[in-house]
């Protein structure tokens, strides 16, 4: 009997995961339910959902049917248990954090992230009370030294935004299972189709789909997903997942939902009281934009590789930072961890410093000058001249961000017509 | 049966035949998870018959409840069990007493115990373990998509929507493939 059942490959669950014909309308494409409400088959029926006893939709800001789609779609691509959008990735890492956190706790963090989450550790979670506490990537040991009594999670990015660091993941999620804490992977850069954070023991896997998943450059969106994987129980220290809830009449989500229960505590505490939903429009497109995820990313890929060596042989470039190179520091977790291909994003570094850059950035013709990634376009942007201009030269640098480097999202125009754009660019 | 996973089309077999279910180990405290499926099902028109010596007698949204299995005057298609693993042989022995036997042996999330299932298999009883059927039931209907929960299932046939209202959904055609 068991064979009968085929399990979906990834292209599949890409077109199809989630998005059923509509039941009410036959609608084979996701219709967008822009609505804020829904109507209550009867008083019964909205006592049992607002209790969480029944399934289904109340108001958008907790739930909303195209919402659901690209949920349960990119849960799906990952291998997760449940998937809950939100209105960006920062809004998702707010999410997380909240459900796990209380004042005056600690998470671990590799310091080799996007530099918004940098400055959303330091500054608005600090302020919450929610002590982030660096660890270098190139030094796993640095994760287990930053473990304390008051540590309740670890944070790393799969592929970091610039500069293609490859974190050990597999290294880092053992340290976190011998602390008794969830690890979190940011896997914007990577997508679901280079790298399966759940396979190498990831609780919890974060998104910006405003990048890849979405893909257009359209939609500001975040996903969490949770593994399953978890016991939320085990040492009493996630109240919001292990004790009695008062707002829900005294029930133990964890106990009540089980593998799923930290995507419906993201949903029904987080969500539901700091609000920043995503409207179903965007759901909308960014579902639509997954569906062609496997084509764009092996594109994105293939298309920054031959850009990167070409960049490497270049005579006004010092160095590229691609771990698609077989010279690069990160090649070799690459091999392992993002075999397919190393995505779309790279830094390089131009002899000719800070006013090389800003020709480079001015010159170009294909290439949009903008601060996002993951766009079907390329995209460049010379941080010293723009996102990074108010530090100074040393913070520049530390933040990787130096006078001489620019940063490329590789689009999936015609690799021929990218790298002409750049001899232009660097002429 | 192999217990670590179950094929769709063996629990959607069960969810769709069993119409009356008795929940053994049931709470009648509106935040536990059994009371959860009690209702869930009721609302769902199948009749489910609460069991627990300490609220005997006691009528629970209409539905009385009883003692013990045996004290159940009519046929049960459905033991559903919310004891500990260790209590279940003893429910599965009370199960096998019953005439006409059930058809189906259900045991919740987080309880299993190969033993007692194999007991009951031996009879023709149909046993699934470590399972809620709430979850399942709103996995193969479609309906728990909407919670943003991986349902494991792709179909290009439209749900089916049970009279009665719009939010709730039948097993009818939703989900022919697996999905994780
Ligand atoms: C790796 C990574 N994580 C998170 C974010 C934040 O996402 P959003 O802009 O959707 O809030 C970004 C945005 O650039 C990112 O690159």
């Amino acid at each position: 009997m068991a064979d009968a059942e085929r399990t979906p490959g990834f292209n599949t669950l890409a077109v199809h995961a989630g998005a059923k014909p509509d039941p009410t309308t036959g609608a084979r494409a996701t219709p967008i339910y822009q609505t804020t409400s829904f109507v209550f088959d009867d008083v019964e029926h909205a006592a049992s959902l607002f209790g969480l006893q029944a399934f289904g939709n109340i108001y958008t800001r907790i739930g909303n049917p195209t919402c659901a789609v690209l949920e349960e779609r990119v849960a799906a691509l990952e291998g997760g248990t449940a998937g809950l959008a939100v209105a960006s990735g920062h809004a998702a890492q707010l999410i997380v954090m909240q459900t796990l956190l209380m004042p005056g706790d600690e998470f671990i963090a590799s310091k080799k992230l996007y530099g918004g989450s940098i400055n959303q550790f330091n500054n608005a979670f600090k302020s919450f009370g929610w002590n982030v506490v660096w660890a270098d990537p190139d030094d796993i040991g640095s994760f287990e030294r930053a473990v304390s009594p008051k540590t309740k999670a670890v944070f790393i990015e799969s592929i970091a935004n610039p500069g293609g660091v490859i974190t050990d993941i597999e290294a880092v999620a053992a340290i976190a299972r011998k602390a008794g804490v969830p690890l979190i992977v940011d896997n914007t850069l990577a997508t679901p189709y280079l790298c399966k954070p759940i396979d190498f023991g990831a609780d919890i896997v974060v998104h910006s789909l405003t990048k890849f998943l979405g893909g257009h450059g359209n939609s500001i969106g975040g996903m969490i997903v949770d593994a399953g994987s978890f016991n939320w129980s085990r040492d009493k220290k996630y109240p919001m997942l292990c004790e009695p809830r008062t707002e829900y009449s005294g029930i133990v989500l964890h106990e009540t939902f089980g593998n799923f229960s930290f995507a419906i505590a993201c949903r029904v505490l987080g969500l539901r009281d700091l609000g920043p939903a995503l409207s179903p429009f965007n759901a909308f497109l960014i579902a639509t934009g997954i569906e062609t995820l496997p084509l764009r990313m092996q594109r994105h890929s293939d298309n920054a590789l031959a850009v990167a060596q070409w960049l490497a042989g270049h005579p006004q470039v010092a160095w590229v930072s691609y771990p698609g190179l077989p010279g690069d520091k990160y090649h070799a977790l690459a091999q392992k961890y993002v075999p397919k291909g190393c995505g779309a994003v790279m830094t390089v570094g131009l002899k000719g410093g800070y006013d090389a850059g800003v020709k480079l950035v001015s010159n170009v013709k294909l290439f949009s000058h903008l601060a996002n990634i993951g766009d079907t376009k390329s995209l460049i942007i010379h941080p010293a001249s723009t996102t990074h201009k108010q530090l100074t030269d040393a913070q520049k640098t530390q933040a990787g961000a130096g006078p001489d480097v620019v940063r490329l999202s590789i689009g999936i125009e015609d690799k021929d017509d990218i790298i002409a754009d750049l001899e232009l660019g660097l002429k | 049966m192999n217990h670590d996973s179950y094929p769709d089309s063996y629990i959607r077999g069960i969810l769709n035949t069993v119409k009356t279910i008795a929940m053994v180990g049931f709470s009648p405290n509106t935040s536990r998870p059994s009371y959860f499926v009690f209702k869930y099902f009721l609302e769902r028109g199948t009749r489910v018959i609460p069991v627990n010596p300490g609220h005997a007698g006691k009528e629970i949204l209409g539905q009385k409840v009883y003692s013990r299995l045996a004290d159940i005057p009519e046929p049960i298609d459905m033991v559903d069990i919310f004891r500990a693993s260790e209590f279940v042989p003893g429910v599965v022995q009370e199960a096998l007493a019953l005439k006409p036997l059930p058809q189906v042996i259900w045991m919740q999330l987080e309880i299993r115990n190969d033993e007692a299932a194999a007991m009951a298999e031996a009879a023709g009883i149909k046993v699934v373990m470590n399972r809620c059927p709430k979850i399942e039931y709103g996995r193969l209907s479609s309906e728990i998509s909407w919670m943003g929960i991986n349902s494991r299932t792709l179909s290009s046939k439209r749900g089916q929507i049970l009279p009665g209202g719009v939010q709730r959904m039948g097993l009818g055609n939703a989900g022919d493939k697996k999905s994780d």
